[in-house]
């Protein structure tokens, strides 16, 4: 089968490879470069365990063809710690007992992101709002709330 | 909350400090980095990627597999089918002496759900194993199928599997596990009333987040290590050495994470046909549910029917407690023979009752073989058995809370399976749950203990 060049940066560093025509991002990613922290739940769409960060944009890796990311910027859980320190939404799911069995962890930290990239001082209802795309189904909910929370104000602090 | 730590004073000696501190997991910093290797997160060289076709029928002999199309397909490896599994006969729970065998690996000659595996397609890539599992002609001779327990247990019902020979599971107590304690029927003479309701629970899916699946390599040396979601490590160990007839020494079984199982990933169904596709090819293999297959195909809890028959006095005493209980097992038994039997002991509930007849049967059904999920046999017993006591305090016009502090079962007293009642601790929590919740009962509830004075 015909294979496609693909070339993009993945979390700052740049990546080429031959993908068949029609392989996910997700795919791509996990088999090809070797990031495994989106996870396939549902390659479909529809669990958000698979988000990564696309140009700014939240997108779901599943649905996203890797032959339409060339030149992107892709950004995904595993280059968020810098310098071995965690990033503040880690340090925050971290601290409020965000995860449980950890799969929708990495996908949840992206939604996250995301969100506090552009409200750094998001209500409750913001945070609800921007995870409304990831299935957590040890239906630990409210502590994934509160973690976005805190690293809201964990950043402000920071930022004072 | 106050901590009622003079309950179990006798117990604990120790001070027991942990409640209340923030400890961290020691699981999060991988969760949250995304380091924490699940089985898919391995990649080998050389994997393949088996798919399986399956039944698209209910009930339905096997006439034919013709898999020749499906080998010639651009990328497939192997095909494999029942006769190149050594054990293909088995069942989980044969570990502790629950038999007989009567499930089988991929299907021989017959196939009793709609799903059930067949053929078993290696490929080089996942596309190339789809489409050609989609190549793969089976010749069905439809049967009839029962979906429902009651009618499965009726003369003249289709038999669902000749490995039992009836529709139901044989106990050495006969078709069903039985209850017997005090004279039921002289509770219900004496009863000032008496309420039977029926209840009944459809089948439930655990829907993990991460599928079924694992991940197999080839050592070289003959031993092929499995990486798995399985919840139940040995278990899929022991009954892999079966399957295969391997011994256990041959299998290095790499788990312990897993992306949500809630009981959904304690059959052994994906390992055994993924080592021997591995050992027959050379080559490590990779077998994953799809979303779809892991909503139709894994086991999901199973449907339940619960009749509950209960004699009450007006004082509040129930007097007498009558349960027949159907699990449905689908198609094969798994875990569901012991899930069946818990529930016999469990249906009178946290609560003493001196005249209890249960009768609780575990029934094959044409359906997808259920299997564990969070507390089985006993979840829906408790929904049933729970919303019967607050049926039964307002029949004789009875706060529900009261009502349960008069049936309580307390330290010292014999369970109907002849289980005497040790640290119970129900009066003290539901003491403390009529605090909190704001829910005052009579102070001489309040005033009562799970020992008995003098006794």
């Amino acid at each position: 089968m015909a294979k496609v060049p693909v070339q993009f940066t993945l979390n700052g560093s740049e990546k080429a490879e031959f993908v068949e025509s029609g392989t996910t991002l997700l795919n791509a990613l996990r088999d090809k470069i070797g990031d495994t922290s989106p996870k396939g739940g549902c390659h479909q769409g529809t669990c958000g365990a698979c988000s990564v960060i696309i140009d700014g944009e939240l997108r779901l890796s599943c649905l996203t063809l890797a032959e339409t990311c060339g030149g992107a910027d892709v950004r995904t859980t595993a280059g968020l710690a810098e310098g071995g320190v965690l990033h503040p939404l880690q340090r925050a799911f971290l601290d409020a007992f965000a995860t449980q069995c950890g799969f929708c962890t990495p996908g949840m930290i992206m939604a996250a992101k995301v969100l506090l990239d552009r409200t750094p001082n998001p209500s409750r209802e913001d945070v609800v709002e921007a995870l409304s795309g990831n299935i957590c189904r040890c239906t630990g909910y409210e502590p994934i709330i509160q973690a976005v929370l805190l690293a809201a104000r964990a950043n402000s602090q920071n930022a004072a | 909350m106050e901590l009622r730590k003079d309950y179990f004073a006798d117990v604990r000696k120790d001070g027991l400090h942990e409640i209340g501190q923030g400890r961290p997991r020691l699981d999060s910093p991988g969760h949250v980095t995304g380091k924490t290797a699940y089985f898919a997160d391995r990649n080998f060289p050389g994997m393949l990627h088996l798919k399986m076709v399956r039944s698209p029928h209910h009930h339905a002999r096997i006439r034919s597999i013709d898999t020749s199309e499906a080998e010639k397909h651009p990328g497939v490896v192997r095909v494999l089918t029942a006769r190149d599994v050594p054990h293909n006969v088995y069942t989980i729970l044969i570990l502790i002496q629950i038999g007989p065998e009567d499930e089988t690996v991929l299907a021989d000659g017959k196939v009793r759900w709609k799903g059930e595996a067949v053929v078993a397609v290696l490929a080089e890539t996942e596309r190339a194993a789809q489409e050609a599992a989609a190549k793969v002609k089976v010749d069905y001779e439809v049967l009839p199928a029962v979906f429902d327990m009651e009618e499965a247990l009726k003369p003249g019902a289709p038999l669902v599997n000749e490995y039992h020979g009836q529709n139901y599971y044989l106990y050495d107590s006969g078709e069903c596990r039985k209850v017997r304690f005090g004279d039921v029927e002289a509770g219900f003479a004496q009863a000032d009333h008496i309420l039977e309701q029926s209840y009944q629970s459809s089948p439930i899916e655990h829907a993990p987040t991460e599928t079924t699946g694992c991940v197999v390599a080839p050592e070289g040396n003959d031993r092929f290590t499995c990486y798995t979601n399985t919840q139940a490590m040995f278990f899929t160990l022991d009954n892999a050495s079966i399957i295969l007839q391997m011994p256990g020494s041959k299998l290095h079984f790499v788990g312990g994470t897993v992306g949500g199982g809630f009981g959904g990933k304690v059959d052994v169904i994906v390992e055994p046909i993924a080592i021997l596709a591995a050992k027959l090819t050379g080559r490590p293999v990779r077998f994953i549910y799809s979303r779809e297959e892991e909503m139709q195909i894994s086991s999901p809890r199973a449907a339940e029917k619960v009749i509950i028959k209960d004699g009450v006095m007006k004082d509040g005493r129930i007097v007498a407690r009558k349960v027949t209980g159907y699990t449905d097992a689908g198609a094969y038994s798994r875990h569901s023979p012991y899930g069946a039997q818990k529930g016999a002991a469990h249906y009178p509930g946290p609560y003493t009752i001196p005249n209890v007849w249960i009768d609780t049967y575990c029934v094959y059904t044409n359906r997808t073989p259920s299997s564990a999920m969070r507390g089985f046999g006993v979840t829906i017993g408790d929904f049933a058995l729970e919303v019967q006591m607050d049926k039964l305090a307002r029949l004789i016009g009875m706060d529900p809370l009261e009502f349960r502090f008069i049936n309580a079962y307390r330290d010292g007293d014999m369970k109907a399976h002849r289980q005497p009642t040790e640290g119970a601790a129900l009066i003290e929590c539901m003491q403390e749950a009529s605090r909190v919740a704001n829910w005052p009962v009579a102070e001489k509830y309040m005033a009562m203990s799970s020992y008995r004075k003098g006794a």
